[in-house]
């Protein structure tokens, strides 16, 4: 009886001996189911650009201009992924060392991933988190995979803006352009939105995985850059027929699949808030190709292949800035919303203002971003995350700063876009000539032919 | 010998291939093909609808014996055959000379049906 009395007094010191240690020096660890999966959506995310945007818009051009459009999605992920590790992530998610700078510039302090290490933690985190020796609080999976979660949104942003200059733009003009484009507007947006310092980010502006710094983003370069281009030689006011509606539905199910990576891994954990991202993104996803079909058979008495895909990304589009904050009915409203909205801008209304956005990354991108950065600041629901709430649950600040968000990313977006056009125009020339345009711009700018006639 | 070739709406081609069956003429090649002219035809993209001038038809050929050219000519124009502007062409060419690859045999012997 002694005997045992002794082992369970020894027991309890050794156990009090272990707590009082981990009371005193806490190390934060690497959280394994987090980390694997945003392995997995990383994956997901680059899987988006190629093959998935890559064939959605192929096949939406030519025959004479697939390769362009497969070529400049695949040099961006090259081009951009080496910008990113260079300074691009230092620029958009470092903490620039000059004071008044902070809030709109990320600074160099993390070029060429200066000083980060294998096994540090990422300091970026949204709903895990963990606590550290000095008591603040870090992530819970890899900076590194940050850091590369993150690449892969600086790829695919570029590269949607390719849509409304596909089939006429000259490649060395798109090379210096995008690539001036990331370096000039993407990187700095991403700062303000998404850096802890940023200034939207600190008036409050919700942006769970890329509405504003994608998709506005993008959608708005992609308007100003198909004004300044000018029609493409056959444009007359409609739609060149598609070259290949096998390759558009190819690439619109591709990018639903990558979405659940986009989306779902925007909250950088494996968790509730994961598995929330993961079923509004397919529910809006899933209303939003319902209405879009649903529409053409009121208005054109069928449905068409190409229709009920255009919805299903617009439906993408639209919940991405609301993915981490709204529920199964709001993702339902905003399916809902953005069909509506995209479907008569690209029918009617962007026939009428007679701008020739080729393959409607303003149409669906810009359009669809604006809807849901904006439903955001109302149908945010506590229910999800319970710091934020938006209009309908009576904060109609948050639709304020929805709007701030809005405005600004548009404003910087237009008139940046418009100089780096414009510079890369003096430099290099955008347009290709009349001739080059009419032969294609695979023959022309890349010398292949997509389907030749050799064994 | 003569070479048939017409050019027909797709959605007249099986009325074609069974009047041709019906008439005997059971072996020929078809393809798509898109011209230009001043006919337009209405497309739907996206919820646009517009005229395009790209014109989508099928062509069918078949090389044929002198008898047959008549029945062959009637029984495409019956069939393919909508009264709308765009229904298609036929066009009779002359052949020189058939061959059979296997055995060498020429002149319409050659030709696929050695009885018709």
């Amino acid at each position: 009886m002694k005997k045992m009395i002794t082992v369970v007094a020894a027991i309890l010191a050794g156990l009090m001996n272990t707590l009082m240690a981990q009371a005193t020096t806490i190390t934060p660890t690497i959280n394994a189911g987090d980390t694997a999966w945003m392995i997995v959506a990383i994956a997901l995310v680059l899987f988006m650009s190629i093959p998935g945007l890559s064939l959605f818009y192929g096949g939406l051009v030519r025959r004479k201009n697939v390769l362009s459009v497969f070529m400049q999605v695949f040099i961006l992920v090259a081009v951009i992924s080496i910008e990113w590790v260079a300074f691009g992530y230092s620029n958009a998610f470092g903490s620039s060392s000059i004071e008044w700078l902070k809030p709109y510039f990320g600074g160099f302090d993390w070029a060429f991933l200066n000083g980060i290490n294998m096994n540090d933690l990422s300091p970026y985190f949204i709903s895990n988190s963990q606590p550290t020796a000095d008591g603040g609080s870090i992530g819970t999976i890899p900076h590194l995979l940050f850091i590369m979660f993150q690449c892969m949104f600086a790829v695919i942003t570029p590269a949607l803006i390719i849509g409304a200059f596909a089939e006429r733009i000259k490649f060395k003009g798109f090379l210096l352009f995008s690539v001036l484009w990331s370096i000039f507007i993407y990187n700095p947006v991403a700062h303000w939105v998404w850096s802890g310092d940023g200034w939207l980010f600190k008036d409050g502006a919700l942006d769970f995985a890329g509405g504003t710094v994608v998709h506005i983003n993008a959608g708005i370069a992609a308007l100003v850059t198909a004004l300044m281009l000018g029609k493409r030689r056959d444009y007359k006011n409609h739609a060149l027929p598609p070259h290949n509606i096998t390759y558009v539905v190819l690439g619109a199910s591709m990018l639903w699949v990558g979405w659940f990576g986009f989306n779902a891994g925007s909250g950088l954990a494996a968790d509730g808030l994961a598995a929330n991202a993961l079923m509004v993104t397919h529910i809006a996803a899933a209303a939003a190709a319902l209405v879009w079909a649903a529409l053409e058979w009121i208005f054109d008495k069928r449905t068409t292949v190409v229709g009920i895909s255009t919805g299903a990304v617009g439906g993408l589009v639209a919940i991405t800035p609301a993915a981490g904050f709204v529920g199964v009915g709001g993702a339902l409203i905003i399916g809902l919303a953005v069909s509506l909205v995209c479907f008569f801008m690209v029918a009617y209304v962007k026939p009428k203002l007679g701008y020739d956005d080729s393959l409607d990354a303003f149409g669906v991108h810009g359009v669809g971003g604006i809807l849901g950065a904006l439903l955001t600041g109302i149908l945010a629901t506590p229910a999800v995350q319970a710091a934020y709430s938006g209009g309908a649950y009576g904060n109609w600040d948050q639709f304020g700063a929805q709007v701030t968000a809005t405005v600004a990313t548009i404003v910087f977006s237009g008139v940046g876009t418009f100089i780096l056009f414009k510079i890369t125009d003096k430099l290099v020339g955008v347009r290709v000539t009349d001739k080059e345009e009419a032969t294609g711009l695979d023959e022309t700018q890349h010398g292949e032919t997509a389907y030749t006639n050799f064994d | 010998m003569k070479k048939i070739e017409a050019i027909i709406r797709k959605s007249k081609f099986e009325d074609v291939k069974q009047a041709l069956y019906d008439a005997d003429i059971d072996w020929f090649s078809y393809w798509d093909i898109t011209g230009l002219g001043k006919s337009t035809e209405e497309q739907v993209v996206r919820g646009q609808v517009f005229k395009s001038g790209y014109i989508q038809r099928r062509m069918i050929s078949i090389v044929i014996r002198d008898v047959n050219t008549e029945k062959t000519v009637k029984a495409i124009i019956q069939s393919a055959q909508t009264g709308e502007q765009g229904d298609g062409k036929i066009f009779v060419y002359d052949i020189a000379e058939t061959y059979r690859i296997r055995n060498g045999e020429s002149g319409p012997e050659a030709l696929y049906n050695a009885e018709k």
